[in-house]
Parts: C-alpha cells; sequence; structure tokens
C-alpha cells in the first residue's frame, strides 16, 4: 500500500462488485426464503384448532 | 557465553522499542476482556499471544539461531490450522450447533435484511479498494461480515497480508455493536418509526423442517456459491447436529468443549500475525478505520432496506430490525430490542429482531462465499 498512491477512481471501477454483490446476496437468501417457506408448507405442524 | 552477556545480548541486541508498543497492546486486549467483558474468549488470548510474539528472540515462533532454522509452536499451530483455514472451520461446526433456526423458519421473510445488511462489505470493498490492492481490500471488506471465522478464512483465502489487524479489528468491532450501532440507528430513523410495533405471530416450526433446512441450504450454496460451501456446509453441520435429536451428547460437545477448544487455539495463534515489524504500520490504523466504516454501512443498509419496504407495505415494519441483520449475534438483536424498549416500554421487538441476527449469520457467510467467488 502506498497511501501517496491513494487512487480513488479504484472506487469507481469496483462498483460493479458492490452490484453484483448485493445482487448475488439478495438472490441467494431469496432461494434461501422461498425454500423455507416450501418446507414450512411441506413439513409444517398444522395449527391446533383451539388456537383462537 | 555469560549469563549476563546472553541477557545483554537478547535484552539489548535483540530488543525493539516497538515490541514495547505490542506488549501494551497486548495488554489493553487483556484489559477490554477483563474489565469490559469484550469478546473475552478470543481477546485475551489473542493479547497474551501478542506479548509472547513479541518477546526478543521469541520461542513460539521459527526463528533462526545459529544460522539454524528453528520452528515455533505458535507458527506450527498456524501452519496446522489457520493456514489451512481449519480452525475457522471447526469453529463454525461448534456455532452451527449454538444457532437456533427456529425464529427466521417461522417468519422467512426477515431473513432478506440479513442480505441488506450486508451492505458494509461490499461498500467497504470499494472504500479500501482505494488503498489497498483489490485482494487485501476484499479480506478487509469481510470485517463487515461481523463473523470472525468468515473473516479469517477469506483473508487467508485471499492471501491477505493484513490477517492479525482484519481479525484484531473483526473481534473488536464485534465486541463494540452495543456503542455502534445505536447512534447510527438513531441518526437514520425519526421517533416514530422507532416507536412502530410490530405483531409477532409465532408459528410452530415442525421439526423435519429443522433438520431438512440445514441439509437444503447446503445444497443451494454449493450450488449458487462453490466457494462458500465449505463455511455454509460446516455451519449447518453443527446445526443438523443440534435439529437431529439423535446426537445431544455431540451437539453439546461440539457448542461447548469443541467450541471453546478451538477459540482458544485461535486466538492465542492468530497473535502470530501481530508481531511487531507486521502489526506497526499505518495500514494497521487504516484497517482498523475501514472495518469501523463496514459497521456503520451494514446498520445504514439494513435500516434504509426496512424503510425502503416500509414505503410499499401496509402494516409497517420497524426499521431498527434491519440493523439486526449483521452476524453479530446475540447483541444485534439485543441492541434493537433495547432501544425499542427505551422509546415504548411495551415494545418488544425481541423475537424479530433475533430472527433477522440470525439470518445475518447465514448471509454473511455467503457474502464472504461470494467476495471468495469474485476474488479468489
Amino acid at each position: 500500500m502506498n497511501l501517496l498512491g491513494f487512487n480513488p477512481h479504484a472506487f469507481i471501477e469496483t462498483l460493479p462488485y458492490m452490484g453484483k454483490g448485493m445482487l448475488g446476496i439478495f438472490i441467494v437468501i431469496g432461494i434461501i426464503i422461498i425454500c423455507a417457506t416450501i418446507l414450512n408448507k411441506l413439513t409444517g405442524k398444522k395449527k391446533p384448532k383451539d388456537d383462537k | 557465553m555469560d549469563f549476563f552477556s546472553f541477557l545483554y545480548q537478547n535484552a539489548v541486541d535483540n530488543f525493539d522499542y516497538r515490541m514495547l508498543i505490542m506488549w501494551a497492546i497486548g495488554g489493553l486486549l487483556i484489559l477490554l476482556a477483563i474489565k469490559k467483558n469484550m469478546e473475552p474468549t478470543l481477546l485475551l488470548p489473542i493479547g497474551f499471544g501478542v506479548i509472547l510474539v513479541n518477546l526478543p528472540l521469541s520461542g513460539v515462533v521459527d526463528r533462526v539461531v545459529n544460522g539454524l532454522p528453528q520452528e515455533g509452536a505458535l507458527s506450527i499451530l498456524y501452519k496446522a490450522g489457520i493456514a489451512n483455514e481449519l480452525f475457522p472451520l471447526i469453529l463454525f461446526i461448534g456455532i452451527g450447533a449454538m444457532i437456533d433456526f427456529g425464529p427466521i423458519l417461522a417468519n422467512p421473510k426477515l431473513m432478506i435484511f440479513g442480505a441488506a445488511a450486508q451492505f458494509g462489505i461490499f461498500f467497504t470493498l470499494c472504500t479500501s479498494s482505494m488503498f489497498f490492492d483489490i485482494k487485501d481490500a476484499a479480506a478487509i471488506a469481510t470485517i463487515g461480515a461481523a463473523d470472525g471465522p468468515t473473516a479469517i478464512v477469506v483473508a487467508q483465502m485471499l492471501d491477505s497480508k493484513y490477517l492479525g489487524a482484519i481479525m484484531v479489528a473483526a473481534y473488536s468491532y464485534m465486541a463494540l455493536v452495543p456503542i455502534i450501532q445505536p447512534p447510527v440507528i438513531k441518526l437514520l430513523t425519526t421517533e416514530k418509526e422507532r416507536k412502530i410495533r410490530m405483531k409477532y405471530k409465532p408459528s410452530q416450526v415442525s421439526k423435519l423442517t429443522k433438520i431438512l433446512f440445514p441439509i437444503v441450504i447446503t445444497i443451494i450454496a454449493g450450488i449458487v456459491s462453490p466457494n462458500s460451501v465449505a463455511l455454509v456446509g460446516f455451519l449447518m453441520f453443527g446445526n443438523l447436529i443440534r435439529e437431529c435429536g439423535v446426537l445431544d451428547s455431540l451437539s453439546e460437545t461440539a457448542q461447548r468443549v469443541l467450541a471453546n477448544l478451538v477459540t482458544i487455539f485461535l486466538g492465542i495463534t492468530i497473535a502470530t500475525q501481530m508481531q511487531f515489524d507486521k502489526f506497526l504500520r499505518k495500514e494497521t490504523l487504516l484497517i482498523l478505520g475501514l472495518g469501523f466504516i463496514a459497521f456503520i454501512f451494514d446498520t445504514a443498509g439494513g435500516v434504509i432496506f426496512a424503510k425502503f419496504l416500509n414505503l410499499f407495505l401496509k402494516e409497517k415494519i420497524n426499521p431498527m430490525i434491519g440493523a439486526a441483520g449483521i452476524s453479530a449475534f446475540p447483541m444485534s438483536g439485543r441492541v434493537v430490542h433495547k432501544i425499542g424498549l427505551s422509546e415504548d416500554p411495551q415494545n418488544f421487538l425481541l423475537m424479530q429482531s433475533m430472527g433477522v441476527n440470525v439470518s445475518g449469520q447465514i448471509a454473511s457467510v455467503i457474502a464472504g462465499g461470494l467476495i471468495l467467488n469474485f476474488f479468489a
């Protein structure tokens, strides 16, 4: 690292990684949410009748 | 050589004033661990290790004596357990065994905040790339995962030169979550927003769901982000041991004995990366600053995303729960709950914030895997 070689343009150059990273994580978590919801539907306990 | 000439040679010839600074840093870490109870399981071994490796001609690290190389015990441990990422991964089995995914399985939608609160990682990646080469920048960014083992694995796989500083930053800021998060949350929310009450709808999660969940997550992570599969797999293996119901003894061992054992070695071994010539550099201060930025933007990412969702929701959510999406468990969930109570003594956000906090653990590991996908 060379602080004198501070490169502000690198911030702009790495922005696509931020976009891809956040998109990637939302997609993966989205898939996990869908899977968890399906799992709950398929294997979840039915609510007891006295749950009013 | 008589004793006094040896003493003179060791104390004067091999002594460096920077060792004194490192002893002070080691002492400070021990003090914070004992007095302030800040992540004592890690900061205390690291603190002691720092003193140990910064003694003149310290025998615990590799050195050359009379022209002959001698291996040190901590260097051997480093090669055996950290250079190959073994210790952090084994620790993940213990962490997985400690986590109850029940709250997020009861309300899976909350997991989305775990994703939003990883924003600090990617923002810090961009920020640190202005100062460091891209691999070191990526390793530094994972401080924002608020998850020590993930930070170690990523830094090690990216061959970062700054593992010691990254570790200290990651664990120190995790301990400082109750101090860092509240001002950021209050700055980004109005009093009215902080008073929003959220109904907790408990729903029963079947044992089968809890057993299948870690298996399904491992398969998804393996397909989508192969580099994260070791992290996710070990975490979920630990959770499967917990939830299967037939391995109570192993689950208890993983949660207590295994996690404690690995933590002891992890902390003291990390100190090998904190020898004065490696640690006392201006880059270390910069890394500590970047870690701070990562935690702030993680918190901000979660809160702002929750506020954004509120624009479209009929039943508003308390935007503070977005801040619990960072992985620091359970501190972050408790912080949100406490702020909620301080605003309105009848506003109980604990279940929601803990659910989000647990999802942050999964999301941070996946974020680490994505970073590795990009740069490893």
